[in-house]
């Protein structure tokens, strides 16, 4: 082998490399199983719902025993960011201001309630999502929120977002 | 000669109320120490020597602590649900009681959505998945492997300074309290860009969902050209592997951008092609504007500063010369020039910047001042290399909704009172 060869082989090799990466590779193949449910989120289209489901009245029964600590007796007196509105406490009630009704359940079903976040049940997290929602008039008492409902909310502040990053990047406001 | 006793008439003003020259203090601290040297005050034979000077001092140890002494000097605890969501916690750096730009990691502010997680690091790991060629997961001996970067930046809360922002008459309190949810850090770690091109990001991989391992999985979507042009693996933290109030044992760092972007106790990035909208960019990090709309994915924080000495809850020692010291930022780059005003606005005199002027960094600033002794009000007034200035905050108030506390970084008076008192004040 010549050594333009050598030089052409050896070339080759450290392009592959560098599209690879600069480091030295040490990650390990990661199975789908091995992904725990907080890695991911539900997506606003409903994407990574999983079964299940829980109405408003089941709601408020979970709701009364583990919810009213921080956020009131019906969900809209706080002190913490009363999730049902309008109320005096909080001016983005998370039932009626977040545009999407999916966020609802991810973040009950992995953050709440503060002090056992990732204890309640898929159900139970339909449940508190539909009375949430149900105290805030966003949908009847007698939807049951699954994973082809909840993504169907239709919410009453979608739409009135302007998103920064997409109007002028990593320029401050 | 006392300082007071200066003849101020001679003295060379760069603006109104005793701004000085950038070069005053050079020649009047000379002329002080002449006049020290001139008029010793104890006799050497009285002179008393003190126990610590005749005694063997103590061995070393194996880690340092601040002095006894300074042990008042700690960060400012805000929890504003105690008593329900005691988890709920913030700190403050009393930046009024630091010089330099750097942090010390112990003084690190801190905001906990769900409090401090007591992690295990040989049971961490940090998952990259999604659309991605190849997911992969990283111990931490096998991340201590790869070619790390240092960098300087700060980080600040969306919600630093939210006291000032909301309350209708101001808060009296230190700048811990008032701006602490800001601090600045020498980083250490490892390129975000190195990682995701090892998991090999597909082409409709935009966007990355980063969580943290505590307890409420704390979610941001994070665009994926941040990520890659200066998105960081921080491991380290002033030189030590980072605190666990700071994200033990890896954090994300996003320079520039509001502070709970940079994913703490990070365990997992998942690349998505749109963001996902996590609670903490549907409401938490919202901000209303005046006509009831919202802005969201406000990620980068505005150009900002307040002076630190003196400021509020301090005491003049009297009138006479004073060094006005204090903190600039931006999320947008270097800062380029600070102002300041003795006189409530009416005049300025640009400060001189300590150097080097790192980008997404702290800058300290500082100007001489000779005060008379009569009431008047301080500023300071950053601009950054974007042109980007600091907006008084009645004009802040005027954008947004009565509500918003979130990325407030109007100008800072603070009141001096002829009795020397140093207090908060809206102008």
């Amino acid at each position: 082998m010549s050594i333009f060869k050598l030089t052409a082989t050896a070339a080759l090799l450290l392009t592959a490399a560098a599209a690879r990466a600069e480091g030295p590779g040490l990650g390990q193949p990661l199975e789908a199983a091995d992904i725990p449910f907080y890695a991911t989120y539900v997506k606003p289209d409903g994407t990574g719902l999983p079964a299940g489901s829980g109405t408003a009245a089941q709601g408020a029964e979970i709701y009364a025993a583990k919810c009213t600590t921080c956020h009131g007796a019906t969900g809209s007196e706080g002190p913490v960011m009363p999730p049902v509105g309008p109320n005096d406490v909080w001016a983005k009630p998370a039932g009626s201001y977040w545009p999407y009704a999916t966020t609802l359940f991810d973040y009950i079903r992995r953050a709440m309630p503060l002090e056992a976040p990732k204890s309640l049940s898929d159900d139970e997290a339909y449940a508190l999502a539909a009375y949430i929602l149900e105290r805030n008039g966003v949908i009847d008492a007698e939807t049951a929120m699954t994973a082809e409902t909840l993504p169907a909310v239709k919410m009453p502040n979608h739409g009135n977002f302007l998103d920064v990053w997409a109007k002028q990047g990593a320029t401050p406001w | 000669m006392t300082r007071s006793d200066i003849d101020s008439a001679a003295l060379d003003y760069a603006a109104g109320g005793g701004l000085l020259s950038r070069r005053t203090l050079l020649a009047s601290a000379a002329a002080g120490t002449a006049a020290g040297l001139l008029q010793p005050r104890v006799a050497r034979a009285e002179a008393e020597i003190p126990e610590w000077t005749k005694a063997a001092g103590a061995r070393a140890r194996g880690y340092g602590a601040p002095a006894a002494a300074e042990s008042a000097v700690q960060r400012a605890i805000i929890e504003p649900w105690q008593d329900v969501a005691p988890a709920f916690s913030l700190s403050g750096t009393p930046h009024h009681k630091l010089r330099g730009t750097i942090t010390p990691s112990g003084l690190h502010y801190e905001v906990h959505h769900g409090g401090r997680p007591d992690i295990d690091p040989a049971r961490h790991h940090l998952m990259i998945h999604g659309l991605v060629e190849r997911p992969l997961q990283f111990d931490l001996d096998a991340l201590e492997r790869y070619p790390m970067v240092t960098a300087t930046h700060f980080l600040e809360c969306a919600g630093n300074s939210l006291f000032n922002a909301i309350m209708p008459e101001p808060m009296q309190a230190g700048c811990d309290m008032l701006h602490g949810l800001v601090s600045n850090t020498e980083w250490a770690g490892i390129p975000m860009r190195v990682l995701m091109e090892e998991a090999g990001v597909k082409p409709e991989g935009k966007w990355v969902v980063a969580a943290g391992a505590d307890g409420p999985s704390l979610a941001r979507s994070i665009p994926m050209e941040k990520v890659m042009s200066d998105g960081m693996l921080a491991l380290y933290q002033n030189g030590e592997r980072i605190r666990p109030e700071q994200g033990y044992p890896m954090r994300l760092l996003l320079p520039g951008f509001e502070g709970n972007m940079n994913i703490k106790w990070l365990t997992s990035l998942w690349v998505t092609e749109a963001p996902v909208h996590t609670k903490d960019e549907s409401g938490e990090y919202t901000e209303i504007l005046a006509d009831g709309s919202s802005l969201q994915f406000t990620f980068a924080m505005g150009v900002k500063s307040f002076i630190t000495h003196p400021s509020s809850t301090m005491t003049m020692s009297g009138p006479g010369f004073y060094e006005i010291s204090g903190l600039a930022w931006t999320g947008a780059g270097k800062v380029a020039k600070v102002e300041v005003s003795a006189d409530g606005g009416a005049s300025w005199a640009e400060a001189a910047l300590a150097g080097p002027v790192l980008p997404q960094a702290l800058t300290r600033f500082s100007l001489p001042w000779h005060w008379d002794g009569s009431p008047l009000v301080l500023m300071s007034r950053a601009t950054d290399e974007t042109g980007a200035v600091q907006p008084a905050r009645a004009d802040w108030k005027a954008r947004y909704h009565a509500s918003n506390f979130l990325h407030y970084n109007a100008i800072q008076p603070w009141q001096v009172t002829a009795e020397g008192a140093v207090q908060n004040v809206y102008l």
